[in-house]
C-alpha cells in the first residue's frame, strides 16, 4: 500500500463529488437555493453568497483548458517518483472558468501520469475529462482535446 | 481608541547555531533561544509571563515555561497555518502587552527540519481535509503547489528564470556576507542556478528554501519598559493578519483570483494603520520559502503594481544599495529555513545597526510571514 498512489478520502461535503465519478460523471455542487444556483469548489456546507444550506450537484460537459501545471521531480512519495517526472494541472471549466480542478493530463484514461510529453502541454490548452479507476477508486483525469 | 503603534517593542532577540543538523532537541534549542533572547534584553527569565508560537512547532509554552524557569503566565497563543504565523507571534505578543493581559512576551520558534522528516511525507493524513482535491493528483509538496502558481504568474506576467534567479542571488549575496548563514561563503552564479535539479518544473533546487535545524526567540515589552533594557529598543509600529475572502491556503487556485493571495489583505491592513508608507521602508525581510514568493509579495505589499514584482528584480533593486535590499541575513533561502523566524530577528538586527549586511540608516524594516497561506506582517521601526 506504501507504493500505491493517494486515492482521495472523502468527507460529507465532498462524498458526491467522488460517487458521481464512479458514474463516469464530472458534477460540482451548486447551490440549490432558486434565487442563487452559484457554484462553489471544493464543496462546502453552505454557500458563501447567500448562505443556504441546501446544494445540488450540477453535471458539466468536462470541457475545460489547462490553467498551469506543474512538473514534479523526486524526492516524492515512491508510486510517484516511479512515474516522474509526471505532470499535475489545474482546469478551469468550460462551463465555468471560475471552478478550476486539479487533475494529471494524460493519453487515455488509464494512462501513466507521464504519458504526455511535458513539452506539449500549454496553458489554455483544451482538455476534455476522462475516468480512471486508481486503487479502486474512480478519478478524472484529462486528455488534450488536440494531442 | 489607544493603538498598537509604537506601543510596544523587541528588547531581546536570541539563536542557535544554524546547520543541517543539530545534536540537541528541539525542546532544548527552544529553551538555548529563549534564553538567549532574554540575555539579550537584561530581563530575567522569571519575569516571563507571555507566550507566542505558530503551529507546526512540537515544544508547548508547558515544557518551555518550566525549563527556563517562567513565573506565571498570563497570556499565550498558538497562531495557525506554520510559516504564515511568525510575525503573528509578535503581533498577538504586542497586543497582549498594550493591553496588559503580560509584560514580558517570549516568541520562538524551534525546528528539526533539517534531520527530521519532510512534512509532506505524513500526506496520508492530510487526505481526508481538502488535500483530496490534490494530493491524490500528486501535487504532494508546498514546491509543486507554488510551482504552480509560479507558472500561472510567468504565462500572465512575462515573468522568466531569470527574475527567480534575482531572488535567489540576491538571498545568497547576503548569506555570504553572515557567518551564521548555511550558505556563508557558498556563492552562486546564474549558471549553478539555471544548471541546478528541477523540483517542480519551473521551480528547479534554488528556488526551494534550506532545510535546517534551529531556533530562534524574541522578547517584547511595552515601549516604556523598552526604555530600561539592554539594547536599542525595535517598536513593533504596526501588525497586520491576512486570511482573504475565499482564499485557500497553498492551493488558492480556487479562488477568483489567485494571484492576489494573503499579502494583499494583510498590506491593506498594516499600512492602514501606519505612519509610512511602502516608498518609507528602507529594508525588507520577505518570507522566501520560495523564490516565487517575492514577486508576489512586492506586490501585494505595494512596491509596486501588478504584475510588476518580477521587473521589479531586475538591476539590483534587492540586493544592498538597491531600491529595497531584502532578507539582508540570506533569508529561508540561504541562512535557514525556520519558518521565518530568522526574518523578524534580522529586521531587529537591522534596526540595531548591527546586520551583517547592514542598510545604512535603516529607520524602518517590513517583515513578512509566508505567503500563499494565510499570514501575517510586521512594520518595525527604530526609535
Amino acid at each position: 500500500m506504501a507504493d500505491a498512489l493517494l486515492t482521495p478520502v472523502t468527507d460529507d461535503d465532498g462524498a458526491p463529488f467522488w460517487e458521481y465519478a464512479a458514474q463516469g460523471e464530472l458534477r460540482i455542487q451548486a447551490c440549490a437555493n432558486p434565487d442563487c444556483g452559484e457554484l462553489r469548489f471544493p464543496p462546502r456546507p453552505c454557500c458563501p453568497h447567500c448562505q443556504s444550506f441546501d446544494s445540488e450537484w450540477r453535471r458539466m460537459s468536462g470541457r475545460g483548458r489547462i490553467w498551469s501545471y506543474v512538473v514534479p521531480h523526486p524526492p516524492l512519495l515512491p508510486a510517484y517518483a516511479a512515474q516522474a517526472p509526471y505532470n499535475a494541472i489545474v482546469v478551469e471549466l468550460a462551463d465555468a472558468p471560475r471552478i478550476r480542478l486539479v487533475g494529471n493530463l494524460v493519453t487515455r484514461a488509464d494512462a501513466p501520469l507521464d504519458s504526455v510529453d511535458p513539452a506539449k502541454i500549454r496553458i489554455g490548452a483544451k482538455v476534455q475529462a476522462v475516468f480512471a479507476e486508481v486503487e479502486g477508486v474512480v478519478v478524472p483525469r484529462w486528455t488534450l482535446e488536440r494531442p | 481608541m489607544a493603538g498598537l503603534k509604537d506601543a510596544t517593542a523587541i528588547v531581546g532577540i536570541g539563536q542557535t547555531a544554524f546547520a543541517k543538523q543539530l545534536p540537541e532537541s528541539e525542546r532544548t534549542l527552544a529553551c538555548r533561544a529563549i534564553l538567549a533572547a532574554l540575555d539579550d534584553a537584561g530581563i530575567a527569565p522569571s519575569e516571563v509571563d507571555g507566550f507566542a508560537s505558530y503551529t507546526m512547532e512540537e515544544t508547548d509554552e508547558v515544557e518551555v515555561a518550566k525549563a527556563i524557569g517562567a513565573g506565571d503566565v498570563t497570556f499565550f497563543s498558538k497562531v495557525g497555518y506554520g510559516g504564515g504565523g511568525s510575525c503573528a507571534t509578535v503581533a498577538h505578543l504586542a497586543a497582549a502587552v498594550a493591553t496588559g493581559q503580560a509584560s514580558v512576551g517570549v516568541a520562538w520558534r524551534s525546528r528539526k527540519r533539517g534531520s527530521g522528516p519532510r512534512p509532506w511525507k505524513n500526506t496520508t493524513v492530510q487526505l481526508p481535509t481538502p488535500a483530496q482535491w490534490t494530493r491524490p493528483f500528486g501535487l504532494l509538496r508546498p514546491a509543486d503547489e507554488i510551482g504552480m502558481l509560479a507558472r500561472r504568474y510567468m504565462h500572465e506576467y512575462g515573468a522568466t528564470r531569470d527574475h527567480l534567479f534575482n531572488v535567489a542571488l540576491a538571498c545568497r549575496n547576503r548569506a555570504n556576507q553572515n557567518p551564521d548563514a548555511i550558505m556563508y561563503e557558498r556563492p552562486m552564479t546564474r549558471e549553478m542556478y539555471m544548471n541546478s535539479r528541477w523540483i517542480s518544473e519551473p521551480l528547479c533546487l534554488f528556488d526551494n528554501c534550506l532545510e535546517t535545524d534551529g531556533a530562534l526567540a524574541c522578547v517584547i515589552v511595552s515601549a516604556e519598559r523598552a526604555r530600561d533594557c539592554r539594547q536599542k529598543p525595535v517598536y513593533v509600529h504596526s501588525a497586520a493578519q491576512g486570511l482573504p475572502a475565499q482564499h485557500h491556503g497553498m492551493v488558492n487556485y480556487w479562488n477568483d483570483d489567485p494571484l492576489t493571495g494573503p499579502a494583499w489583505t494583510a498590506a491593506r491592513h498594516l499600512w492602514k494603520n501606519a505612519d509610512l508608507t511602502p516608498e518609507d521602508v528602507d529594508v525588507a525581510q520577505i518570507y522566501d520559502a520560495f523564490t516565487p514568493l517575492i514577486p508576489l509579495s512586492l506586490e501585494g505589499y505595494g512596491f509596486c503594481g501588478r504584475g510588476e514584482g518580477a521587473a521589479f528584480t531586475e538591476g539590483g533593486a534587492l540586493e544592498i544599495g538597491g531600491r529595497l535590499p531584502i532578507n539582508t541575513g540570506g533569508g529561508g533561502l540561504s541562512e535557514a529555513y525556520v519558518h521565518g523566524f530568522n526574518l523578524i530577528n534580522e529586521g531587529v538586527k537591522q534596526l540595531r545597526g548591527t546586520s551583517t549586511a547592514q542598510v545604512p540608516n535603516a529607520a524602518s524594516c517590513l517583515v513578512t510571514a509566508g505567503e500563499g497561506v494565510p499570514t501575517s506582517a510586521l512594520l518595525l521601526r527604530a526609535p
